[in-house]
């Protein structure tokens, strides 16, 4: 059978369909980009690499669900329809993105804030499990077979293109508010995620426009629909072979090379190199921006070479160059490898402040602030927090935060007493004739220091040509993947058929990237070795994507199949 | 090919158990290590990943029971050859 669809339907079955997919990796990655302050606002504030590791797991828990969600609402999808289904994946999406922005934090409601985020989350997976598939599946079924790769492309710009959403909101509210304001519980963080209702709302007026498969509508009035796609898809060998080929040859690997290109590079450049929060996600955004066309180019060259090298070979190309890239990545933001000298007129060292704990009053953050800047334009910030056990509480300081300064010298660790001057509680300046003398019970051994690295522009640039690197490495494996994936299940079960291997692979595989990494680097931890090997969480997409490449490169047919609408 | 194929259907169903295995001494060793502060928190961790990794070894075991099967030797060339 063959489908005679104009130009103009075939570009408004994309742009509808592509809008609400974009949307769903919106809400799905705004929780990953914002994951570190997540894991401050519904964990404990003392819990540290396990809050965030935490965090990490419930994101990745998003991801295990995928699956699940592939096969309810594949099987939907494969019994009532495209349309309907995937109308539905977008209400779950947009209700439950919306509603992780109104739960309460940690602070206000304990341990049920981390577990509403828990079970949000998890619909947020489900929803989403639904979503790619039936997008896919709509387009493909439009699309003239010469040209499946191509126009399937578009929906596969929609997942980066999702991502640059998240990171472009993020940048601008938390731009616009402060690091304060965006941090603070109910703060700017949590508008990405009011935010979503709106679009979710555009979206689904869109697709309420839009009219069902051709080739579903032809099955449904020939009485040829699956009535139970589960067990055609599973439970027949000769279509269960091809879902584990599916995955093992093809979709885990694209997975890791995915996450890694597009989330890894994000937390590694943040969390390990140290990158400044803003210019760390700007040049992600850069990096996305030079390489979302090419999922359009390599879509078209699979209608044209077929699809599997093309996938193979972004496969190896990441296999080959992680470990480089990211020892880049390492060297470049090193500050023992800095030649440039330092910026003496633009070097700065802050006052010291203090601040009383909100629930311990007598224990106090000291906060210092050292800039080293360097004539090539970098700026190396490290902020150095001492706390400090007082003996007593100090009258009127509970209000905010004090001036700290030494009424005896020079390094507090060396004295019993300290002079604090005191902040009024309305105001911002400090009155100097108000002070208080404190005696230290304690101090903390090792200071807490956070580092914050802005780039100069040349190395700035050297991140952004290497994270397009990898994100060209995304566009080889995921540009065709659509199309290879519809060609191989016929249409009565092509929804439940390719959402499984599709969800696993991704979110499974993929989804666990950033999770697995960090917990690798953890264990490469020793008391000799506290940092560990940064590295070592690449062994994960390197090992999985190495399994993927072999028995795809084996296993898999390079032929483009014409004949999809059976 | 189609030989290559079926012989490492066996390697596939080798390294199903044997990722398995790895990944569940790991877990005994790293629980085992773990202090009391952090013992849940390695816990639920591993449980997760031993919870979502064994039924993927036992779908790759499949998987190479079906190369080593030669249901790989020809791949269907239309949606008929599923059925």
């Amino acid at each position: 059978m063959s489908l005679d669809i104009k130009p103009c339907k075939i570009s408004l079955v994309i742009g509808a369909s592509s809008v609400g997919t974009l949307i769903e990796w919106y809400d799905f990655y705004i929780f990953g980009m914002l994951a570190t302050i997540i894991s401050k606002q519904f964990f404990p504030s003392d819990a540290g690499t396990s809050a965030l590791l935490s965090t990490l797991a419930i994101f990745a828990a998003g991801f295990i669900v995928r699956p699940f969600g592939a096969l309810v609402f594949g099987r939907l999808g494969d019994i009532i329809g495209r349309k309907y289904t995937f109308l539905l994946t977008l209400v779950l999406m947009g209700g439950s993105t919306f509603a992780i922005g109104l739960v309460p934090g940690f602070a206000t409601i304990g341990w049920a804030a981390p577990i509403l985020v828990l079970i949000l989350r998890l619909v947020q997976g489900l929803a989403l499990g639904g979503e790619y598939g039936g997008a896919a599946t709509y387009v493909a079924e439009h699309a003239p077979a010469n040209r499946r790769g191509f126009w399937t492309s578009w929906i596969q710009t929609t997942a980066t293109l999702g991502l640059f959403l998240a990171l472009g909101v993020i940048i601008l509210i938390r731009s616009n508010q402060g690091v304060e304001a965006f941090s603070a519980e109910w703060g700017g963080w949590r508008y990405p995620f009011w935010m979503s209702i709106v679009l979710v709302g555009v979206s689904i007026v869109i697709r309420m426009k839009m009219s069902e498969s051709p080739m579903f509508t032809k099955l449904k009035s020939e009485g040829k629909t699956s009535t139970n796609p589960l067990k055609e898809s599973f439970g027949h060998k000769a279509n269960f072979k091809m879902v584990l080929l599916a995955l093992f040859g093809a979709v885990m690997g694209q997975g890791v090379i995915w996450y890694t290109g597009q989330f890894y590079a994000q937390s590694f450049i943040e969390t390990v190199c140290k990158v400044e929060f803003v210019q760390s996600r700007n040049l992600m955004l850069w990096a996305i921006l030079f390489a979302t066309p090419f999922f359009v180019v390599f879509g078209y060259l699979s209608d044209r070479i077929g699809r599997k090298w093309i996938m193979m070979f972004g496969m190896l190309a990441g296999i080959l160059t992680y470990r480089p890239i990211y020892q880049y990545f390492l060297d470049a933001t090193n500050v023992k490898n800095r030649i440039e000298k330092i910026d003496l007129a633009r070097t700065v060292v802050s006052e010291k402040t203090a601040s009383v704990d909100s629930k311990i009053d007598t224990k106090l953050y000291v906060v210092q602030k050292f800039d080293t800047a360097y004539t090539d334009g970098a700026v190396f910030s490290y902020t150095k927090t001492d706390t400090i056990n007082i003996a007593a509480s100090i009258q009127d300081a509970s209000a905010g935060s004090i001036q700290y300064t030494q009424a005896n010298g020079v390094d507090a660790t060396k004295f019993d007493t300290i002079q604090v001057k005191l902040k009024p509680i309305t105001g911002i300046v400090f009155d100097a004739t108000k002070t208080a003398e404190v005696t230290i019970a304690s101090i903390s051994l090792k200071p807490n220091v956070l580092v914050e690295k802005t780039l100069d522009k040349a190395t700035y640039w050297n991140l952004i040509w290497l994270v397009f690197v990898q994100i060209l490495y995304v566009t080889m494996v995921y540009g065709p993947i659509a199309a290879f994936l519809v060609e191989l299940f016929p249409t009565k079960i092509r929804y439940t058929s390719m959402s499984l291997p599709y969800h696993i692979g991704n979110g499974v595989f993929g989804g666990l990237v950033p999770f697995l990494g960090t917990l690798i680097v953890e264990f490469t931890k020793t008391t000799d070795n506290p940092a560990g090997d940064p590295l070592a969480g690449l062994w994960y997409p390197i090992g999985v994507a190495s399994i993927c490449l072999f028995i795809g490169v084996i296993y898999l047919t390079n032929k483009v199949d014409k004949e999809v609408m059976d | 090919m189609n030989t290559i194929k079926k012989i490492l259907g066996l390697v596939w169903m080798f390294l199903a158990p044997a990722i398995i295995w790895f990944l569940a001494s790991q877990a005994f060793q790293k629980i085992g290590a773990a202090t009391t502060l952090t013992k849940s928190n390695v816990t639920l961790q591993w449980v997760i990943i031993l919870t979502i990794f064994t039924p993927i070894c036992i779908g790759f075991f499949i998987f190479g029971y079906y190369a080593f099967k030669g249901e790989y030797v020809h791949l269907p060339s239309s949606s008929k050859d599923l059925e």
